[in-house]
């Protein structure tokens, strides 16, 4: 299968294998105007299978949100067909509209527009917390 | 603006400050008869809970303040489907500082985001409460002239005991501080105290199920109610609401200088005998309550 490369745009490497469809929605790709590619069950010689998603235009990705799902993805800018930014993703502070607390007592429950904020309250676990009612994100 | 949504929000200076302004204002009460002339407090409990509005109430009045609210949630316009943010900023142009109990865990946060006035939480679900630890603390300090070197006992609900939380994550901060934790195993303590401040901060502790087995070994026994309100399921509530009752036959197995500690309404998990022992302090709490209430009221309104 060949898929031609991309001059500017982004490669996101290191998908763990069958998760690129899931990041694909949740960063919300399906609405972008430009193609894009999931390659699904590529050959890794570090993970065995990888996922790739490749965006055919340089577009505002929500790292967090990235970092959060799996910090094994890799990030790669190109412009005029170069490799000029690659990096890996660390956990970060905070979450934004990915997670929504189970808690039933939660305020969030009842008032639907609050934002669904989550904090690492613990790196070396990965743990997430709501801040409003401090359960753990499941 | 600061506000008191979680007894983490103050450092344990202070904490310390609070208990100090709490000390002089048993000794002078004149002194602060007056410190806020003109204020005015709104009690929004969209929760009944007699007391601890009444004790913000009193210690509102106390300083020469006033005070406005509603003491259920039918009352306000929440019943209307009025957001906790959108009533805190309402009742921000009518009062000066608010104090909000809630239903909903993390609901006094919600509402401090966008409140023009000080929030303080007066108690939210199963989560914190942490007027009521200011007032154990202030207890803990007059009954036992410390906050450190203590072993603590919590005894009954510890699964939504919010009373039990705040005090636990307030006394982690002091030194050599141990915990044992008496409980059904349906009503032990949450995870997330246990995994984010017990463990990771090696604080140690116990959690057995038999409470004359360790009475000997304690400084305070902090004593909950099985609140009927947080179960969903009312077999479970009538199933595990006896699971604990302190008598004073059970009091001769304690040190002769334990206090016993209750946030109060109690049902019967204090035997009213034990009232006339001179090791119960849970009336003492209450009045501490109001005076170290009027102390943070003073703090937040940043009146000297």
């Amino acid at each position: 299968m060949i898929i031609n490369p991309i001059t500017d745009g982004i490669v996101l490497d290191h998908i763990q294998a069958g998760k690129g469809m899931e990041l694909y929605h949740i960063l919300g790709l399906d609405e972008l105007e430009c193609a894009v590619a999931i390659i699904k069950n590529a050959n890794s010689v570090k993970m065995g299978k990888k996922d790739i998603i490749k965006i055919d235009q340089v577009i505002d990705l929500n790292l967090d949100v990235l970092g959060y799902i799996d910090q094994g993805i890799t990030v790669n800018i190109i412009q005029n067909g170069k490799r000029i930014k690659h990096g890996h993703l660390e956990l970060p502070e905070q979450v934004e509209g990915v997670i929504t607390c189970k808690n039933p007592r939660c305020i969030t429950t009842t008032e639907t527009t609050l934002p669904q904020v989550f904090r690492l309250t613990d790196r070396e676990q990965g743990v997430y917390r709501c801040i409003y009612c401090e359960a753990r994100a499941k | 603006m600061n506000h008191l949504i979680d007894i983490l929000t103050f450092t344990v200076e202070e904490i310390n400050q609070l208990i100090n302004t709490s000390l002089d204002i048993i000794e002078n009460p004149e002194k602060y008869s007056e410190k806020c002339k003109g204020k005015k407090i709104a009690t929004l409990f969209f929760e009944p809970s007699t007391r601890t509005r009444l004790s913000f109430e009193a210690a509102m009045l106390e300083l020469g303040g006033s005070v406005l609210g509603f003491s259920e949630a039918s009352s306000s316009s929440a019943s209307k489907g009025e957001t906790v943010s959108d009533t805190a900023q309402v009742v921000g142009c009518y009062a000066d500082i608010i104090a909000m109990r809630h239903p909903k865990e993390g609901a006094p946060y919600a509402a401090s985001l966008h409140s023009p006035v000080p929030i303080i939480n007066a108690g939210d679900g199963g989560h914190n409460h942490p007027t009521q630890t200011l007032a154990d603390l202030l207890t803990i300090k007059r009954e036992k002239g410390r906050l450190d070197n203590l072993t603590i006992g919590f005894c009954g609900d510890l699964k939504f005991g919010r009373t039990v939380h705040s005090l636990l994550q307030a006394m982690c901060r002091y030194e050599n501080i141990k915990f044992v934790f008496i409980s059904p195993d349906e009503l032990k303590i949450p995870d997330y105290l246990r995994q984010d401040v017990l463990d990771k901060k090696g604080i140690p502790y116990v959690e057995t199920a038999n409470l004359e087995d360790v009475l000997p070994q304690l400084d305070i026994l902090y004593m909950t109610r099985v609140q009927q309100e947080r179960f969903f399921n009312e077999a479970d509530y009538i199933r595990l609401k006896d699971s604990y009752i302190l008598t004073a036959e059970k009091m001769t197995l304690a040190k002769p200088d334990m206090a016993v500690l209750h946030p109060l309404p109690r049902v019967n998990e204090i035997a009213v005998e034990v009232d006339q022992d001179p090791r119960a302090c849970y009336f003492k709490q209450v009045m501490n309550g109001k005076i170290i209430r009027m102390a943070l009221i003073m703090k937040l309104l940043e009146v000297e």
